[in-house]
């Protein structure tokens, strides 16, 4: 495929392969988001690469133009990780489930978001085991009533965000498999970031979790439920757009206020930093129906991402003292017999 | 059997032996390594053959005086070729008690016992669980005891040097190895040069250490030592003129990767996670940036296995390392890069198992898993090293296939061969093989899966290329295109294909040779790995006693060698000793219902020569 040609769109970035997933599954939103994104940024086929582990989510390689690694449970950060260490020029996308992320593989995406490698990872998070036919995740709410957890779910779930902020991850944002202006919105702030990103979607399991999201989602709510984050913006929402958050006054949270209320004006509210991280976790943290969902990038703060380390020591080190095997096998002590 | 024999005295009166075993054992805190080690150089450079092994107490630091706290290293040098470290010490230098009482079983009747009598009091005696002294309670009345006050004469020769006394004490090591230095007439300069060096920033450590080595020489010079301690000398051995160096099968190992790789011209990505005695491959490759190697230290070991399948994914040679629990982690991935056919190496260095086991004492106990131990039909390549030099081509080896035949292959070494160490004739670098790996970039008729006829290796198309994006993945795909596929006639044609494929790696590799003896011998001992030495030593041994064994030591564990099996049936008895309960003897029952007998160790430690020849003669007199 030529790279100087302009002309791509959505569909070249579509394999030739049948899409199997369930009539109506949000995967297929975020397939069409991700494939939308990939033809705004013309990006090139021979260099980007999708890794993924198993699950539902986990197919998505099969259904694209570019290079695709569908690996196994739980590990696709570390072979990614593998991928940017020998080729640094690649484009490395990871696509995960929860369980695939957050339960079995839940380790490796620690030390990615720590390490910083330069991989986009996209979360997406339908609170259940797709693929092995709907038992609760790390993610599902407590009660979730699934075949394994007849009588509810009992432990608490994990929220990627938390995680991702305690991991030390640079960069984490949310959206929803629906939306389809926000969420390549949000992929290509992802991919712009250099460094490991992790963008949760909240994608709809049809068959086993429907409707987890509504509460959040659904029309008649969502401009009261969610909060659309932008950086250097005031953080207000509500169908009037008469809601905002601010601290609560003494304390470190979050409390929502009404515009024009007790003499609240936009000069009250939160003005979101996407560089402070302990604002990312408040907003990460935000639950509804009594507070909104924090949606868009709650965290970017770039630095050094871990395969650029890597690389740059190794040419320091051959730069400096650029060697041969000969003299390698020579260094020390040797000896000639006669 | 190794060590002493012949006794005549050369033209400078000392006595001359035709190999000698030595071991320095001591405190952990006590130098026994660098001594150690510093003695093997000197042997070496004074021609002899050699081999060396260290024991490490398993604990990082146990208190002081104690049994677990014991820390030896023992060489084994000649004038004649050596194949093992010595079944029996010649000579014993023993520190404090603790390391007398656990080294004394491996000493031979009437043999040398060299101890540092300032050490030898009732706490000592306590801390190492001796009831009451045993120079004088007749526990050593079966061997030669030479006491020195070696503490004392250390501190007296350095009390000039403005040391404090610990400080002093800390070069008694120094003085013990003067005094070997002298009764094996051993030139002294390479452990001086040696001291300047590594002491160049604190220079009174360095003359303190070069003053406490000779002051040990002297002694032995000067003092009427008498018979007990004796001079010796053991001439130069026979060999092969060239340049050498002395290698641990953990450096040959890495340097062997890194020369794989540069055969394969391919960037080496190692990723591995800590574990005994696995790490020092870790190590010594993670100083080796300056070659281009990447190593890449994983959250654990299925994280490192992981990058490594990404990193040949992406077209380097990705290579992990650990020893066998951390295999056992890995096995998963390892069917991943099966079912995918990407190229990667899986370094065992294994230890005694099951689960943690005891994981500083070697053992062969990890070929099953290797040759096995995955889900469903996953062939893969295994081979073996028998020694530390060895370690250099069966690493190159091992890349060489991965990368030809798009499979994993597991090299297995064990914790013998990674610590111990021999000279090693150095290769021309110019004349190591070369195998450039050329990826596939024709996007005419390509698919991932289409095979080269002749190996039915898959072609490699790595990211980054245009035109041939294409995805894999561990679900089963259609031998015709690479896409995910549930036919049943073609998983059965892709199961054939994978398993053809790592069988025909046999026509790839030189035909089984004998190490010794022939088809005409009654008996063929049929080893891998680290028992070659013992194995060698043993059917040598007997062969020049006119008993008709031959000896086969198998690099390739699978495949086997294509003419294995015929080379077999020529014998009336096959006798395969191993440091395991008995799998490679299962495996060529299995393979070929041969009357294959079993020679099991597992005690952590190897073969003594006598062992094996003991087994040998009992086998050929019945
Ligand atoms: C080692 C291993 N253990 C278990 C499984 C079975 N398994 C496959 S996918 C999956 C969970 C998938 O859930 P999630 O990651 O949330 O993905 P989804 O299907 O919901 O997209 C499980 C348990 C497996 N394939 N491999
Ligand atoms: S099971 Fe759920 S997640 Fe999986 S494809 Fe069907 S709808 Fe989508
Ligand atoms: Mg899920």
């Amino acid at each position: 495929m030529n790279v100087q040609s302009p002309a791509l769109t959505a569909k070249d970035y579509a394999s030739d392969q049948e899409v199997r997933w369930c009539p109506g599954c949000g995967d297929y939103a975020i397939l069409k988001a991700v494939q939308k994104t990939l033809a705004e940024l013309q990006a090139d086929t021979a260099k980007t690469v999708f890794i993924s582990g198993i699950g539902c989510a986990a197919r998505f390689p099969y259904y694209m133009s570019t290079y695709g690694f569908h690996t196994i449970h739980g590990r696709a950060p570390a072979i990614a990780t593998g991928v940017k260490l020998t080729n640094p020029e690649l484009d490395v996308w990871v696509v995960s489930g929860d369980g695939d992320a957050l339960s079995i593989g839940g380790n490796h995406l620690l030390h990615a978001l720590r390490r910083n490698v330069d991989l986009q990872i996209l979360l997406f998070n339908n609170e259940i085991y797709g693929l092995t036919k709907g038992q609760y995740s790390p993610t599902s709410r407590v009660g979730t009533r699934s075949p394994s957890t007849p009588g509810g779910s009992i432990d608490t779930p994990v929220s990627a965000g938390a995680f991702a902020l305690g991991a030390g991850a640079r960069f984490f944002a949310r959206s929803v498999d629906t939306q389809q202006k926000h969420l390549p919105e949000i992929l290509k702030r992802a991919k712009a970031h250099k460094g490991t990103s992790l963008v949760e979607i909240f994608q709809n399991c049809i068959v086993y979790n429907d409707g987890a999201f509504d509460g959040f989602t659904e029309r008649a709510v969502a401009a009261d439920r969610q909060v659309l984050l932008e950086h250097g913006k005031p953080v207000i929402f509500g169908k009037e757009n008469d809601k905002g958050l601010r601290l609560a006054e003494g304390k470190l949270v979050l409390e929502v206020v009404r515009l024009g209320e007790n003499g609240v004006t936009e000069a009250d509210i939160l003005v979101h930093d996407e560089t402070d991280r302990v604002m990312a976790g408040m907003l990460a943290a935000l639950q509804p129906p009594h507070m909104p969902v924090a949606l868009g990038v709650l965290y970017c703060d770039p630095t050094r991402s871990y395969e650029t380390s890597v690389t740059d020591e190794v040419a320091a080190a051959r730069k400096s003292h650029p060697s041969d095997l000969a003299e390698l096998l020579h260094k020390g002590h040797t000896w000639t017999v006669s | 059997m190794e060590g002493s024999t012949a006794l005549v005295a050369d033209p400078s009166g000392r006595r001359v032996l035709d190999s000698a075993v030595v071991r320095f054992a001591g405190d952990s805190g006590d130098g026994m390594q660098l001594t150690g080690s510093q003695f093997t150089l000197s042997t070496a450079l004074a021609g002899n053959d050699l081999a060396t092994f260290p024991d490490f107490p398993a604990e990082i630091r146990a208190p002081v005086g104690t049994t677990f706290g014991v820390s030896a290293f023992q060489i084994n040098f000649g004038a004649r070729v050596i194949k093992t470290s010595g079944d029996e010490l010649d000579v014993l230098v023993a520190m404090n008690p603790a390391a007398l009482k656990v080294n004394l079983v491996d000493v031979k009747p009437h043999g040398l016992l060299i101890l540092d009598s300032g050490a030898f009091n009732e706490r000592n005696f306590t801390k190492a669980g001796y009831e009451s002294d045993p120079r004088s309670d007749g526990s050593l009345k079966d061997y030669r005891v030479f006491e020195v006050d070696m503490s004392q004469m250390t501190q007296d020769a350095l009390k000039d040097c403005g040391l404090t006394k610990k400080e002093s004490l800390r070069c008694k090591n120094m003085w013990a190895l003067g005094l070997i230095y002298w009764m094996f007439g051993r030139d002294r300069q390479a452990t001086v040069d040696w001291l300047n060096e590594k002491f160049r920033r604190r220079t009174e450590i360095a003359h303190a250490n070069i003053a406490a080595l000779n002051a040990g020489h002297a002694f032995g010079e000067t003092a009427e030592v008498g018979e007990d301690l004796a001079a010796f000398s053991v001439p130069p051995a026979e060999i092969a003129p060239g340049l050498y160096r002395n290698v641990t099968g953990a450096e040959a190992l890495s340097w062997g990767l890194v020369a794989g790789a540069k055969g394969a011209e391919l960037k080496l990505v190692f990723c591995s996670y800590p574990i005994t005695p696995a790490s020092s491959v870790l190590h010594a490759l993670a100083d080796l940036k300056d070659y281009g190697v990447v190593t890449f230290q994983a959250e654990d070991e299925i994280a490192a296995v992981c990058a490594a399948i990404g990193a040949s994914y992406a077209g380097g040679v990705g290579v992990t390392s650990s020893s066998g629990p951390g295999v056992a982690l890995k096995m998963e991935a390892v069917g991943l890069a099966i079912s995918a056919e990407l190229p990667l190496v899986i370094v065992n260095s294994q230890r005694a198992g099951p689960s943690t086991g005891m994981p500083t004492k070697t053992e062969q106990s990890d070929l099953y898993q290797s040759v096995f131990g995955r889900n469903g039909d996953a062939p893969l390549v295994v081979l073996a090293a028998r020694s530390p030099a060895d370690c250099f081509d069966v690493a190159i080896e091992a890349v060489r296939i991965a990368t030809k035949y798009m499979t994993p292959v597991i090299l297995l070494s064990d914790g013998y061969i990674a610590n111990a160490a021999e000279p090693w004739h150095l290769p021309e670098a110019d004349s190591l093989p070369r195998f450039p790996v050329a990826f596939e970039t024709d996007p005419e008729g390509f698919h991932p899966f289409k095979r080269d006829p002749e190996t039915l290796s898959r072609s490699w198309a790595v990211p980054g290329t245009p035109g041939l994006e294409h995805r894999i993945g561990g679900i089963e795909k259609a031998s015709d295109s690479g896409n995910i596929s549930y036919d049943p006639a073609n998983h059965q044609l892709m199961t054939d294909l994978r398993r053809n494929k790592v069988l025909g790696v046999a026509k790839d590799v030189p035909p089984q040779a004998f190490e010794a003896g022939g088809a005409d011998d009654k008996l063929v001992v049929v080893g891998w790995g680290s028992t070659y030495g013992p194995i060698s030593r043993a059917v040598d041994n007997l062969r020049s006693e006119g008993l008709p064994v031959a000896h086969l030591h198998l690099r390739h564990i699978w495949p086997l060698p294509q003419n294995l099996e015929a080379l077999l049936r020529g014998f009336d008895k096959i006798l395969v000793p191993e440091m395991n309960d008995g799998q490679l003897v299962t495996l060529l029952r299995g393979e070929y219902l041969v009357p294959a007998e079993s020679l099991s160790k597992v005690t952590g430690k190897p073969f003594k020569i006598s062992e094996i020849e003991a087994a040998i003669r009992a086998r050929l007199e019945d």
